[in-house]
């Protein structure tokens, strides 16, 4: 039946009611049954409304003011621009720490955290999983208890300690309590018992040391793992908002959430499109990370149950 | 000591045996410790400093005196506030947590197997990968409290309504909304499990059950797919009940702290506000603790439920 149709052009898309739909990209065809088309559906209905507040937030950093403001409101944005991201830039709230400040400090923070996380897990993990660690089982099990309860639990021993060691109002305050984290630990374990031992008892026979069977073994095989966390840890440290709120007291120290805040408790009308801009800006950079690790983090997922 | 062990033992044997479990063992210490020291110096240690701290009355500024149980006795029996949060938290965990957590399975189900998986994925996953503080922006503009707002503008033009909801001040929509908020934010880290849990399930069983009688793709999954993945269901489910109990910047961010009437008022927003605010760390210790037990006891009820 099918045969009798020509679809050897490129990207067509063929909806047929009996066969279903094909769609060919060059050499690449794809077909889905007609059966599934109903599951499609059901699918891209649901992808739609959990992706709709996101996609607003893209639409909305590049309305003009006036389509920002108009009544009645629009989704869509008709004369595109990138003005509001000059608003941003310009627009500096009470004091004058400007914009890009906050950026900076949110991407240090992240960048350091994440690195000292990834290396400081990878390093427990292996020693749990392929040395010959004392009480493992008793020290996993605590790790797991740890994943158990919200952070905040923790909050105020550690504000005294942060207080205690002089931190308050540094950025170390949001990087050093966030480094040693169960759920990374876990993580990074599950995805180590993996490692063939073989593969460390062949560099131990070559005379190879721990720390370069670390480095040049462990380390490498780890990589979807260590990738998972850079997203994990990334996207917590990023969008984390009791930290700062707690730690940081001068503007100039603050991160991306607290100043998304105080530009939105500003609340004033010519202040929505630097807010919309600021939306985007603080949005993006989790989603574009996710997206390129996504076939790493869903194969450290695979080895992520707790048994 | 285990230097002494190393050194004690003639270098020929090293290379003929394994590496003596001494060395191993050191490096493993060495390895281990810095994740272990950093672990207890902010998560071990702080949850029992935080039961010390709970029985004392310390402030910050006076000297801490030791109170008993007094703290626990104040948060029971005298703070009304305290009892609106456990409720609202309650509320909130039981609702968004297992809709949540069901919502992401389904979607890894439905979408094991399907083209444009991860496509699909992202679409789903993003939402759980932003900042609550930055899309409350989105969620104000969707429940805007006047006609701007698109669900007003959209309820009001259909009739359904004849003034705007003031769904972030109105105390009976501050907890309903919240909650869609944090259901369409969490369903992140569980589905991810979920899926990579559903390509574990080897498909070599469901051919068995197929000709041992299993017809419904629902039977399949009752009897092959669940049990098999238990252990991330398991994972799931310990995300999950500490993502929900830990509830605080979506509201904030939403509604503002205080809530009117304290409608949207949540553990962590009390937590906060006698720990930060007030600087009454005796009294909010004794809050953490008590969220602390709240979400240990139902984690390890889980833990029993999807044992192996």
């Amino acid at each position: 039946m099918r045969d009798g149709i020509d679809y050897r052009q490129k990207g067509i898309i063929l909806i047929m009611v009996k066969t279903g739909i094909h769609i060919r990209f060059g050499r690449k065809q794809i077909t889905i049954s007609s059966k599934r088309v109903w599951l499609y559906m059901f699918v891209l209905i649901l992808v739609t409304f959990t992706a709709m507040p996101l996609v607003y937030v893209v639409v909305t950093a590049f309305k003009p003011l006036d389509e920002l403001l108009r009544f009645p409101p629009r989704f869509f944005v008709e004369r595109p621009t990138t003005r509001n991201f000059g608003d941003l830039v310009l627009a500096v709230g009470s004091s004058s720490v400007p914009f890009l400040r906050y950026f900076l400090n949110s991407v240090y923070v992240a960048v350091v955290t994440v690195f000292l996380t990834v290396i400081v897990s990878a390093l427990g993990a292996y020693a749990m999983t392929k040395l010959d660690l004392p009480f493992r089982s008793a020290l996993f099990s605590l790790i797991i208890a740890a994943m158990m309860f919200p952070s905040q639990v923790t909050q105020i021993p550690n504000y005294l300690t942060v207080n205690g060691l002089g931190l308050v109002n540094t950025t170390w305050a949001l990087i050093i309590p966030k480094i040693a984290v169960a759920f990374n630990f876990f993580l990074m374990k599950q995805f180590c018992e993996q490692l063939p031992n073989a593969l460390l008892e062949a560099a131990r026979i070559d005379g190879a040391g721990e720390s370069r069977i670390f480095r040049s073994i462990v380390f490498p095989f780890l990589k979807p793992a260590w990738a998972s966390l850079i997203v994990f840890s990334f996207v917590s440290n990023w969008n984390d908002y009791f930290g700062p709120l707690v730690y940081i007291t001068s503007q100039a120290k603050k991160t991306l959430p607290l100043a998304i805040q105080s530009i939105a408790e500003g609340g004033s009308i010519a202040r929505a499109g630097a807010m919309a801009a600021a939306t985007f800006l603080m949005t993006m950079p989790t989603v574009i990370i996710y997206t390129v690790m996504q076939r790493r983090v869903i194969e450290t997922m695979a080895h992520s149950g707790i048994k | 000591m285990a230097a002494n062990q190393i050194a004690g033992k003639p270098p020929i044997r090293r290379s003929l045996r394994r590496i003596p479990m001494s060395s191993n063992r050191k490096t493993a210490i060495i390895f281990f410790a810095p994740f272990f020291i950093l672990f207890c110096i902010f998560i071990v240690g702080p949850v029992v400093q935080s039961i010390i701290i709970s029985l004392t009355n310390y402030d910050l500024i006076q000297e801490a005196k030791f109170v008993g149980l007094n703290n626990y006795k104040l948060l029971f029996m005298d703070d009304e506030i305290f009892m609106i949060a456990l409720k609202n938290t309650l509320v909130f965990a039981c609702i968004a947590g297992p809709a949540g957590y069901l919502a992401s399975f389904i979607m890894a189900w439905v979408l094991d197997g399907l083209k444009f998986r991860t496509l699909f994925a992202l679409a789903f996953y993003a939402p759980s990968i932003t900042s609550g503080v930055a899309m409350s922006v989105v969620w104000l503009y969707f429940f805007s409290p006047d006609r701007y707002g698109l669900i007003n503008n959209f309820l009001i033009n259909s009739g359904i309504i004849s003034s705007p909801i003031l769904w972030n001040q109105d105390p009976t929509t501050i907890l309903p909304v919240s909650i869609l908020i944090q259901i369409w934010m969490s369903m992140g880290t569980g589905f991810l499990v979920f899926m990579a849990g559903l390509k574990n399930v080897q498909k070599e069983l469901y051919e068995a059950a197929a000709i041992d009688g299993l017809k419904s793709r629902f039977q399949e999954l009752y009897y092959i797919t669940l049990p098999q993945m238990k252990p991330q269901l398991l994972f799931g489910a310990i995300n999950t009940i500490a993502g929900s109990f830990g509830v605080f910047d979506i509201i904030v961010s939403f509604a503002g702290m205080p809530t009117p009437n304290y409608a949207g008022h949540t553990i962590v927003a009390h937590l906060y506000d006698y720990a930060f605010i007030k600087f009454e760390m005796g009294y909010a210790s004794a809050i953490a603790v008590v969220l602390f037990v709240m979400t240990f006891v139902i984690g390890r009820f889980f833990m029993w439920l999807l044992r192996d």
